[in-house]
Order: structure tokens, then sequence, then C-alpha cells
């Protein structure tokens, strides 16, 4: 694989030994001294069109953690402005002689375009409207924990093919779907992974053609809810209800918040996701945000490990050559 | 240069199927018979003698981005084409809103130009939809502006656009609407709203929202009882619209850009901005549509909407690119291609969306005529069997946003002689 530009990309295979290798990389998460050699002599540089606290760090740290030189840029508001082309800015970077680019853009398509301009490997850390896959992989990395801590409760043995676990697994996306690339990554993983995705949101939030994405779509967050073995919500901004995407927060809340009645209603043993920042009171309750089946903050800790498996598949010398 | 001095083509065939020998003297065509031993022959047997192209729609960028077009450059693409007559749009910089820039374009034309031409002129001034633009005085100049336009942008105000419509009345001026509202379709909007639209993550722009313009404006025409223009009919909806329109007897014409005939929405999927334009391209239901429209009438002509962009105004993320793409050198070709060999459209028919029907529209006296003796000698030698990959490197235009690069289309156009004069020969 020579860059991750969409979820799409990664077969069973491989989205599966990113998952496993992510498993050895958050041990090294609890060793006094985190360093691993692997990438030592590399240049990985962070490119932010846009603002990104979890995303830029996590990546930042995974790769000082790989011990690979980590450079972070910040381009938001940058090129356009200034009067060069993001071709001409990326270019120019890439003539540094970098290794990788790790790309943040607010518009749609960036990550695959500069792929096509540059010498570098590129890795797509979410593209406007359209994709995040390193999101979607700590999304599953996240899960696949989860259900095996499940399986462990009940001292059952996680299946010995790992790739396994989400089969007739039932995740809701909820929310703001038509404007989140996190949505569109996890759709395309979970098609990969065999998770059943169960797309929840009012319909103005819903993508042209989502009916085409093979997942079943509805209104009726109880009736998801009820069935679904992960609950992941998404930030719903606050500057949509001005676009007359729905009329009050209220009713948002109503209709699609996971409230703490809706937290209640969750089936034993089901978790619940967000790929943050929350908006606490608005898509998410408080007590949901921190209840004992929250993996909020084991995704950030997952963001960290996966993120460290992405670069190592993509830039490691042995792993990298051979795929 | 062949000049005055006489030009005899033998044995072309008309685009009904006669045969025949053209004699070009001074600029008119003449009698066969009348012409001199030692006039220059070409040998035509085999190719087809039509009437020169007249486009309604090109942006030729001169003045304000010479980098990107100049109107030589752009009447040189014409040429090569097939065109002897273009319609240069009034989104320049300064924008074509007044006497004097419309007769400043009018001169460079006359000037720097391989084929006629003629000036639009802005609807509202500045393009800025709030005023009207001195659409009297550019009639009355010597630019003689019959077509007016806000290319690029929609008249959005309802009472702006009955105004117009109103007005131009007086001098037989024709208003071009570039249908898009601006609620539905705002200015961020580059991908057909589709289910590629959803998945691409790119900002969707309904059919709908050119048809709801087309609505209202065919209203306000038949209200004002004025001529009105739809550019570039990329929707099913839109198409129904007009015939709607036509069969009230309401005075609307329409024109499909060769894009919007031949390539569709998916290309869009690896964010290649050479196919980024506006309205966006099109699933195949509406290419369809607009097909059979161009056939049966419903739509009156093609209009190329050669939009040529310097290199670094491409090389933005998709939503930020600036829309458009080349289309005089391929715009016959497309036709040809997706119509004539189809079997959907005759030649003559083909003569009439693509020189007739646009002269009429723009009231163009001396184009669009058919090639009887005493007529302007503004003509298109024409092998209709010739095919060719297109390189888009290897254009006339000085934009290299050509969406036809590498596809292997009809190479129609085998000389083009306009007031006499060859301006292209291949």
């Amino acid at each position: 694989m020579r860059h991750l530009l969409s979820a799409a990309d990664l077969d069973l295979a491989s989205a599966t030994s990113i998952l496993d290798v992510a498993e050895e990389m958050q041990q090294v998460q609890s060793r006094p001294v985190k360093k691993l050699p692997a990438l030592r002599g590399r240049t990985v540089v962070n490119i932010f069109f846009e603002d990104s606290t979890r995303t830029r760090t996590s990546f930042e740290i995974a790769g000082k953690w790989l011990s690979a030189d980590t450079i972070n840029v910040s381009a938001k508001g940058s090129s356009v402005s200034k009067g060069e082309s993001l071709r001409d800015t990326m270019l120019t970077l890439d003539a540094m002689g970098v290794d990788a680019f790790v790309i943040r853009h607010p518009s749609s398509g960036a990550a695959q375009q500069v792929a096509g301009w540059v010498k570098a490997q590129v890795i797509n850390a979410g593209d406007g409207q359209h994709e995040h896959p390193t999101q979607a992989l700590l999304d599953a990395y996240s899960m696949r924990h989860h259900f095996r801590s499940l399986l462990a409760e009940r001292d059952e043995a996680p299946s010995p093919g790992s790739g396994t676990e989400f089969q007739g697994k039932k995740i809701a996306i909820v929310g703001d779907l038509l404007h989140s690339r996190v949505v569109r990554s996890n759709v395309l993983l979970q098609r990969t992974l065999g998770g059943e995705v169960v797309l929840v949101a009012p319909p103005t939030l819903l993508p042209p053609g989502v009916e085409t994405w093979s997942c079943p779509v509805t209104s009726d967050f109880d009736a998801a809810l009820a069935e679904a073995d992960i609950v992941m919500m998404l930030r719903v901004q606050r500057e949509r209800m001005a676009g007359g995407f729905f009329p009050t927060e209220r009713e948002y809340v109503e209709g699609y918040g996971l409230t703490e009645a809706r937290l209640a209603a969750m089936k034993p043993g089901a978790a619940i996701c967000h790929p943050g920042p929350m908006n606490r009171g608005v898509e998410i309750s408080s007590a949901a945000a921190d209840a004992a089946n929250s993996l909020v903050l084991d995704q950030v800790a997952g963001g960290v490990a996966v993120r460290m498996s992405v670069l190592y598949h993509l830039l490691g010398s042995d792993i990298g050559a051979t795929q | 240069m062949t000049t005055s001095s006489g030009l005899l083509i033998l044995g072309a065939s008309l685009a009904d199927g006669t045969r025949t020998d053209l004699y070009v003297s001074n600029g008119v065509l003449a009698d066969p018979a009348s012409a001199a031993s030692d006039v220059e022959r070409i040998d035509a047997d085999g190719l087809l003698a039509l009437p020169g192209l007249v486009d309604l729609h090109t942006h030729l960028r001169q003045p304000g981005r010479e980098d990107a077009e100049t109107i030589a450059s752009g009447t040189a693409a014409a040429a090569r084409g097939g065109y002897t007559c273009v319609h240069a749009m009034a989104n320049t910089d300064p924008v074509t809103d007044t006497a004097e820039a419309a007769e400043y374009v009018q001169s460079l034309g006359e000037r720097d130009g391989h084929c006629q031409v003629r000036v639009v002129g802005a609807v509202t001034r500045g393009l800025g939809g709030t005023e009207l633009a001195e659409l009297g005085l550019m009639a009355a100049s010597s630019a003689g502006v019959r077509m007016f336009s806000d290319d690029g942008l929609c008249v959005d105000d309802s009472l702006m656009m009955r105004r117009a419509l109103t007005y131009v009345k007086s001098f037989d001026g024709v208003v071009a609407q570039h249908a898009q509202d601006s609620r539905l379709a705002g200015a961020s909007a580059c991908c057909h709203e589709s289910e590629y639209s959803g998945l691409l993550g790119l900002p969707g722009w309904p059919s709908q929202a050119e048809s709801v313009i087309v609505a209202r404006d065919v209203q306000l025409a038949e209200l004002t009882g004025s001529r009105l223009h739809v550019c570039y009919v990329s929707t099913a909806e839109s198409v129904d619209v007009v015939r709607w329109a036509k069969a009230r007897g309401i005075q609307v014409t329409a024109e499909v850009a060769p894009h919007h005939l031949l390539l569709d929405t998916p290309l869009v999927s690896g964010y290649d901005t050479t196919f980024k334009v506006n309205p966006p391209l099109r699933t195949c239901e509406h290419i369809e549509a607009v097909r059979a429209a161009l056939a049966d009438g419903t739509i009156d002509s093609v209009g190329t909407d050669h939009a040529p962009h310097a290199r670094q105004d491409k090389d933005h993320p998709f939503d930020v690119a600036l829309p458009g793409m080349v289309g005089l050198e391929q715009a016959l070709a497309v036709v040809v291609e997706v119509m004539v060999n189809t079997g959907r459209m005759d030649w003559p028919t083909l003569v009439d969306r693509m020189s007739a029907a646009p002269a009429r529209i723009g009231r163009v006296a001396g184009q669009g005529r058919p090639l009887d003796v005493g007529e302007p000698a503004n003509l298109v030698l024409v092998d209709p069997s010739a095919r060719a990959v297109v390189d888009g490197a290897a254009s006339a235009s000085r934009g290299r946003n050509n969406p036809y690069h590498g596809l292997d289309l009809p190479d129609p156009v085998v000389t083009t002689i306009w007031k006499g004069a060859v301006t292209y020969r291949r």
C-alpha cells in the first residue's frame, strides 16, 4: 500500500493487519520509554489546512514514538489567499525530501489530488466531507476491543482467525451524515470488516444517494438503538440550524440525541462511540459521554496506536516493501 | 493565407448530399463557372461543405485574463473547430457593461479575430445583479449588441430579470440566462447532486436548481413578450420546461454545451478539476434528455461554453478550482459522434443547430446562411469519417483544461473559411 486515501483502499487482510499491529503498538504506550526505532530517519510532515487538535496531535505522537522526524505545518487559510495553488504548496514541501504527508484539508478530494502530484506517500487525515480513514480504523479498533472484552467476560476465547469479530454486529451511526467524513469511511471499512451499519439521521442530513450505500437508513433512532451493538454519535454543528437542516436544538435532541433515557434503553453490552469533539447536551448527554460503556477515551488512546500502525504499514521498511 | 484572389472548391457535398463546386471570390460565393483557370483549387471529394459554425457562448478572457486566453488565441481555436463566428461573453475584467467596453471588444475582434467576434453585453452593471447595464447604448454602439448575459452568474432577482427582458424588446435583444438558483446551488456547488456527490462529499448541484430558474424565466418571457435564451441546458427537467414553453408559444430558445452531450458525472470521481464545470456534468438520464431535445429542436443550438483557464486556477482543491473547460475545437466532433454517427440527427439538422439557429438567435447577419451564390463565404469543409485521439496540448487555445484529451473522437474539420479567407487548414 502506497497511500491511505480512503477506507476503501483496505482489503480485509490489510485492515486486520493494521488493527493487529495497533495492539502491539498499544503495548508500547504502557512502557516507561515509549519509543520504537522503526521509522528512524524517515520524515513525516503533518500538513493541516484545517484546525484539528486530536488528529494532528495523535499523528505527531505516533510518528515520534516510531522515531520518525515529525514536522507539523499549519497551513490554514494559506495557499489560495496567498495566490499559491495547492499543487505548488505541496510540490514545494515535496521537493524538500519528505517521505510522507499526513494531510487534513477542508476540501473533499484534496488528499487524492495531492497523492497524484507528489513523490511522497500520502495519508488522508480527513478531507472535507469525504473521508477520514484513520478515524474509521481507530473506531474499529475500539469496537474490536470492546467485543473481545465481552467475550472474555463470558469466558469465551476470541475466534482464532481475527477479523471475524464484526460479523453480525450492528453499528448505528447517528447524526449529521451529510457533512460527515467519518461516516463515509466507517461505512466503507465496515463493508470490508463485516459489521452491519445502520444510518440514523433526520432526512435533511442524509447524503444524496445514501440508498445506494447498501446500509439500512432510518429516522427512527429508538428502533435502531434497540438493536445496536455500537451506537456511534456524530457531532452536529449548531450552524446547521441556520441552514434549515433542523428547527431547534431541542427538537434535534428529542429525535436524535443520545439522552439519558436512550442510554438506559441500550441493549446490554452495547457501547457508545463518538469521534469528537462532543457537543455535550446536544447529540450526546453527559451521562452517555461519561457512561461505563462509553468508548470515547478508548478511541483517543487507540487513535495513537492505530496511527502508529498505519505509519508503520506505509513507511516501515520491511512491511512496506512487501506490500 | 488565401485572400480575395479566389478559391475553387471542387466536388464537395452539401449537408443535404447534393454534390457541388463552390467558388469563393471577394468574400462571397460566386458562380464556379466564372472562376479564372489559375485560381487555387481544393479537391473536396468526399468532404462536406457546411456553413461556418456559430457559437453563442464563448469565453475569450480578453480583456483581463490574457494569460488564460486572448481574442487571437480563442478565435484561432474557433477556426480550428470550424467556427466563423463566436459570441464573446461579458464576464471579462472589466465587464462588458458599457458601450465603450463593447466597442473595445468589438475592435479587438476586428483586429485580432480569426473569425467574427460578436459582443455579448452584461445584463446588470458589473454582473452585480442589482442595476441594469447600459443595454440600449451597447445595442446602439458600433458593436451592435443584441445578446445580453450575466453568464457565470444567474440574474437572481425576478424583478431585475423582468425589467431586462422588457427593456431589450425595443431593439430586438435577447437575454441569455445562466440558470442557477443561488440557494439550491450556491457558489460552492460543484458536483451534480446524486449518489456521486454523496460519496465524494462534494457540495451538490441539484438539477432542479437549474429548472426552477428556467421555469420562472419562461413565464417572465411570456409576461413581457420578450426573447429569452437559456444557456447550457443540462437537465431533463429544464428540457421539459422549455418544451412546455415552446408549445405555449413563448419566445424561448435554448442551447446545450458539447460536454453535457458526452461527459458524465462519474468523471469527477478522481477529483480532476478539468472536469469541474458549471452547470456540472450530469448523469446519463440527463445526457439522454438533452440529446433527444437537441435532435427534436426543443434545444435550438449548441453553445460551446468554451472556458479556458490558466493552470494555476485549476490546481486547487475541487471545490475551489475555477469551473469551466475548453470546447471550441471539439464541439463539432462531439456532436458528430453522439448525434450524427448514432443516427439521431442528419447533417442538415446539425447545420441548423450549430450555424443557422445560433445566427438567428444572435441576430448575426451573414452567418448561418445557405451556401448559395451571392452569400458570404463563411464555410467549413468537413471530413465526416476522419477520427483522431484528442491531444489537449496541441490546441490553439491557451487553455489546457480539455476534458476530451485522450479520447478517440471524430476529427472532422479540414478547412475553415471566413469572409472568403482560409482561417484554418489541416
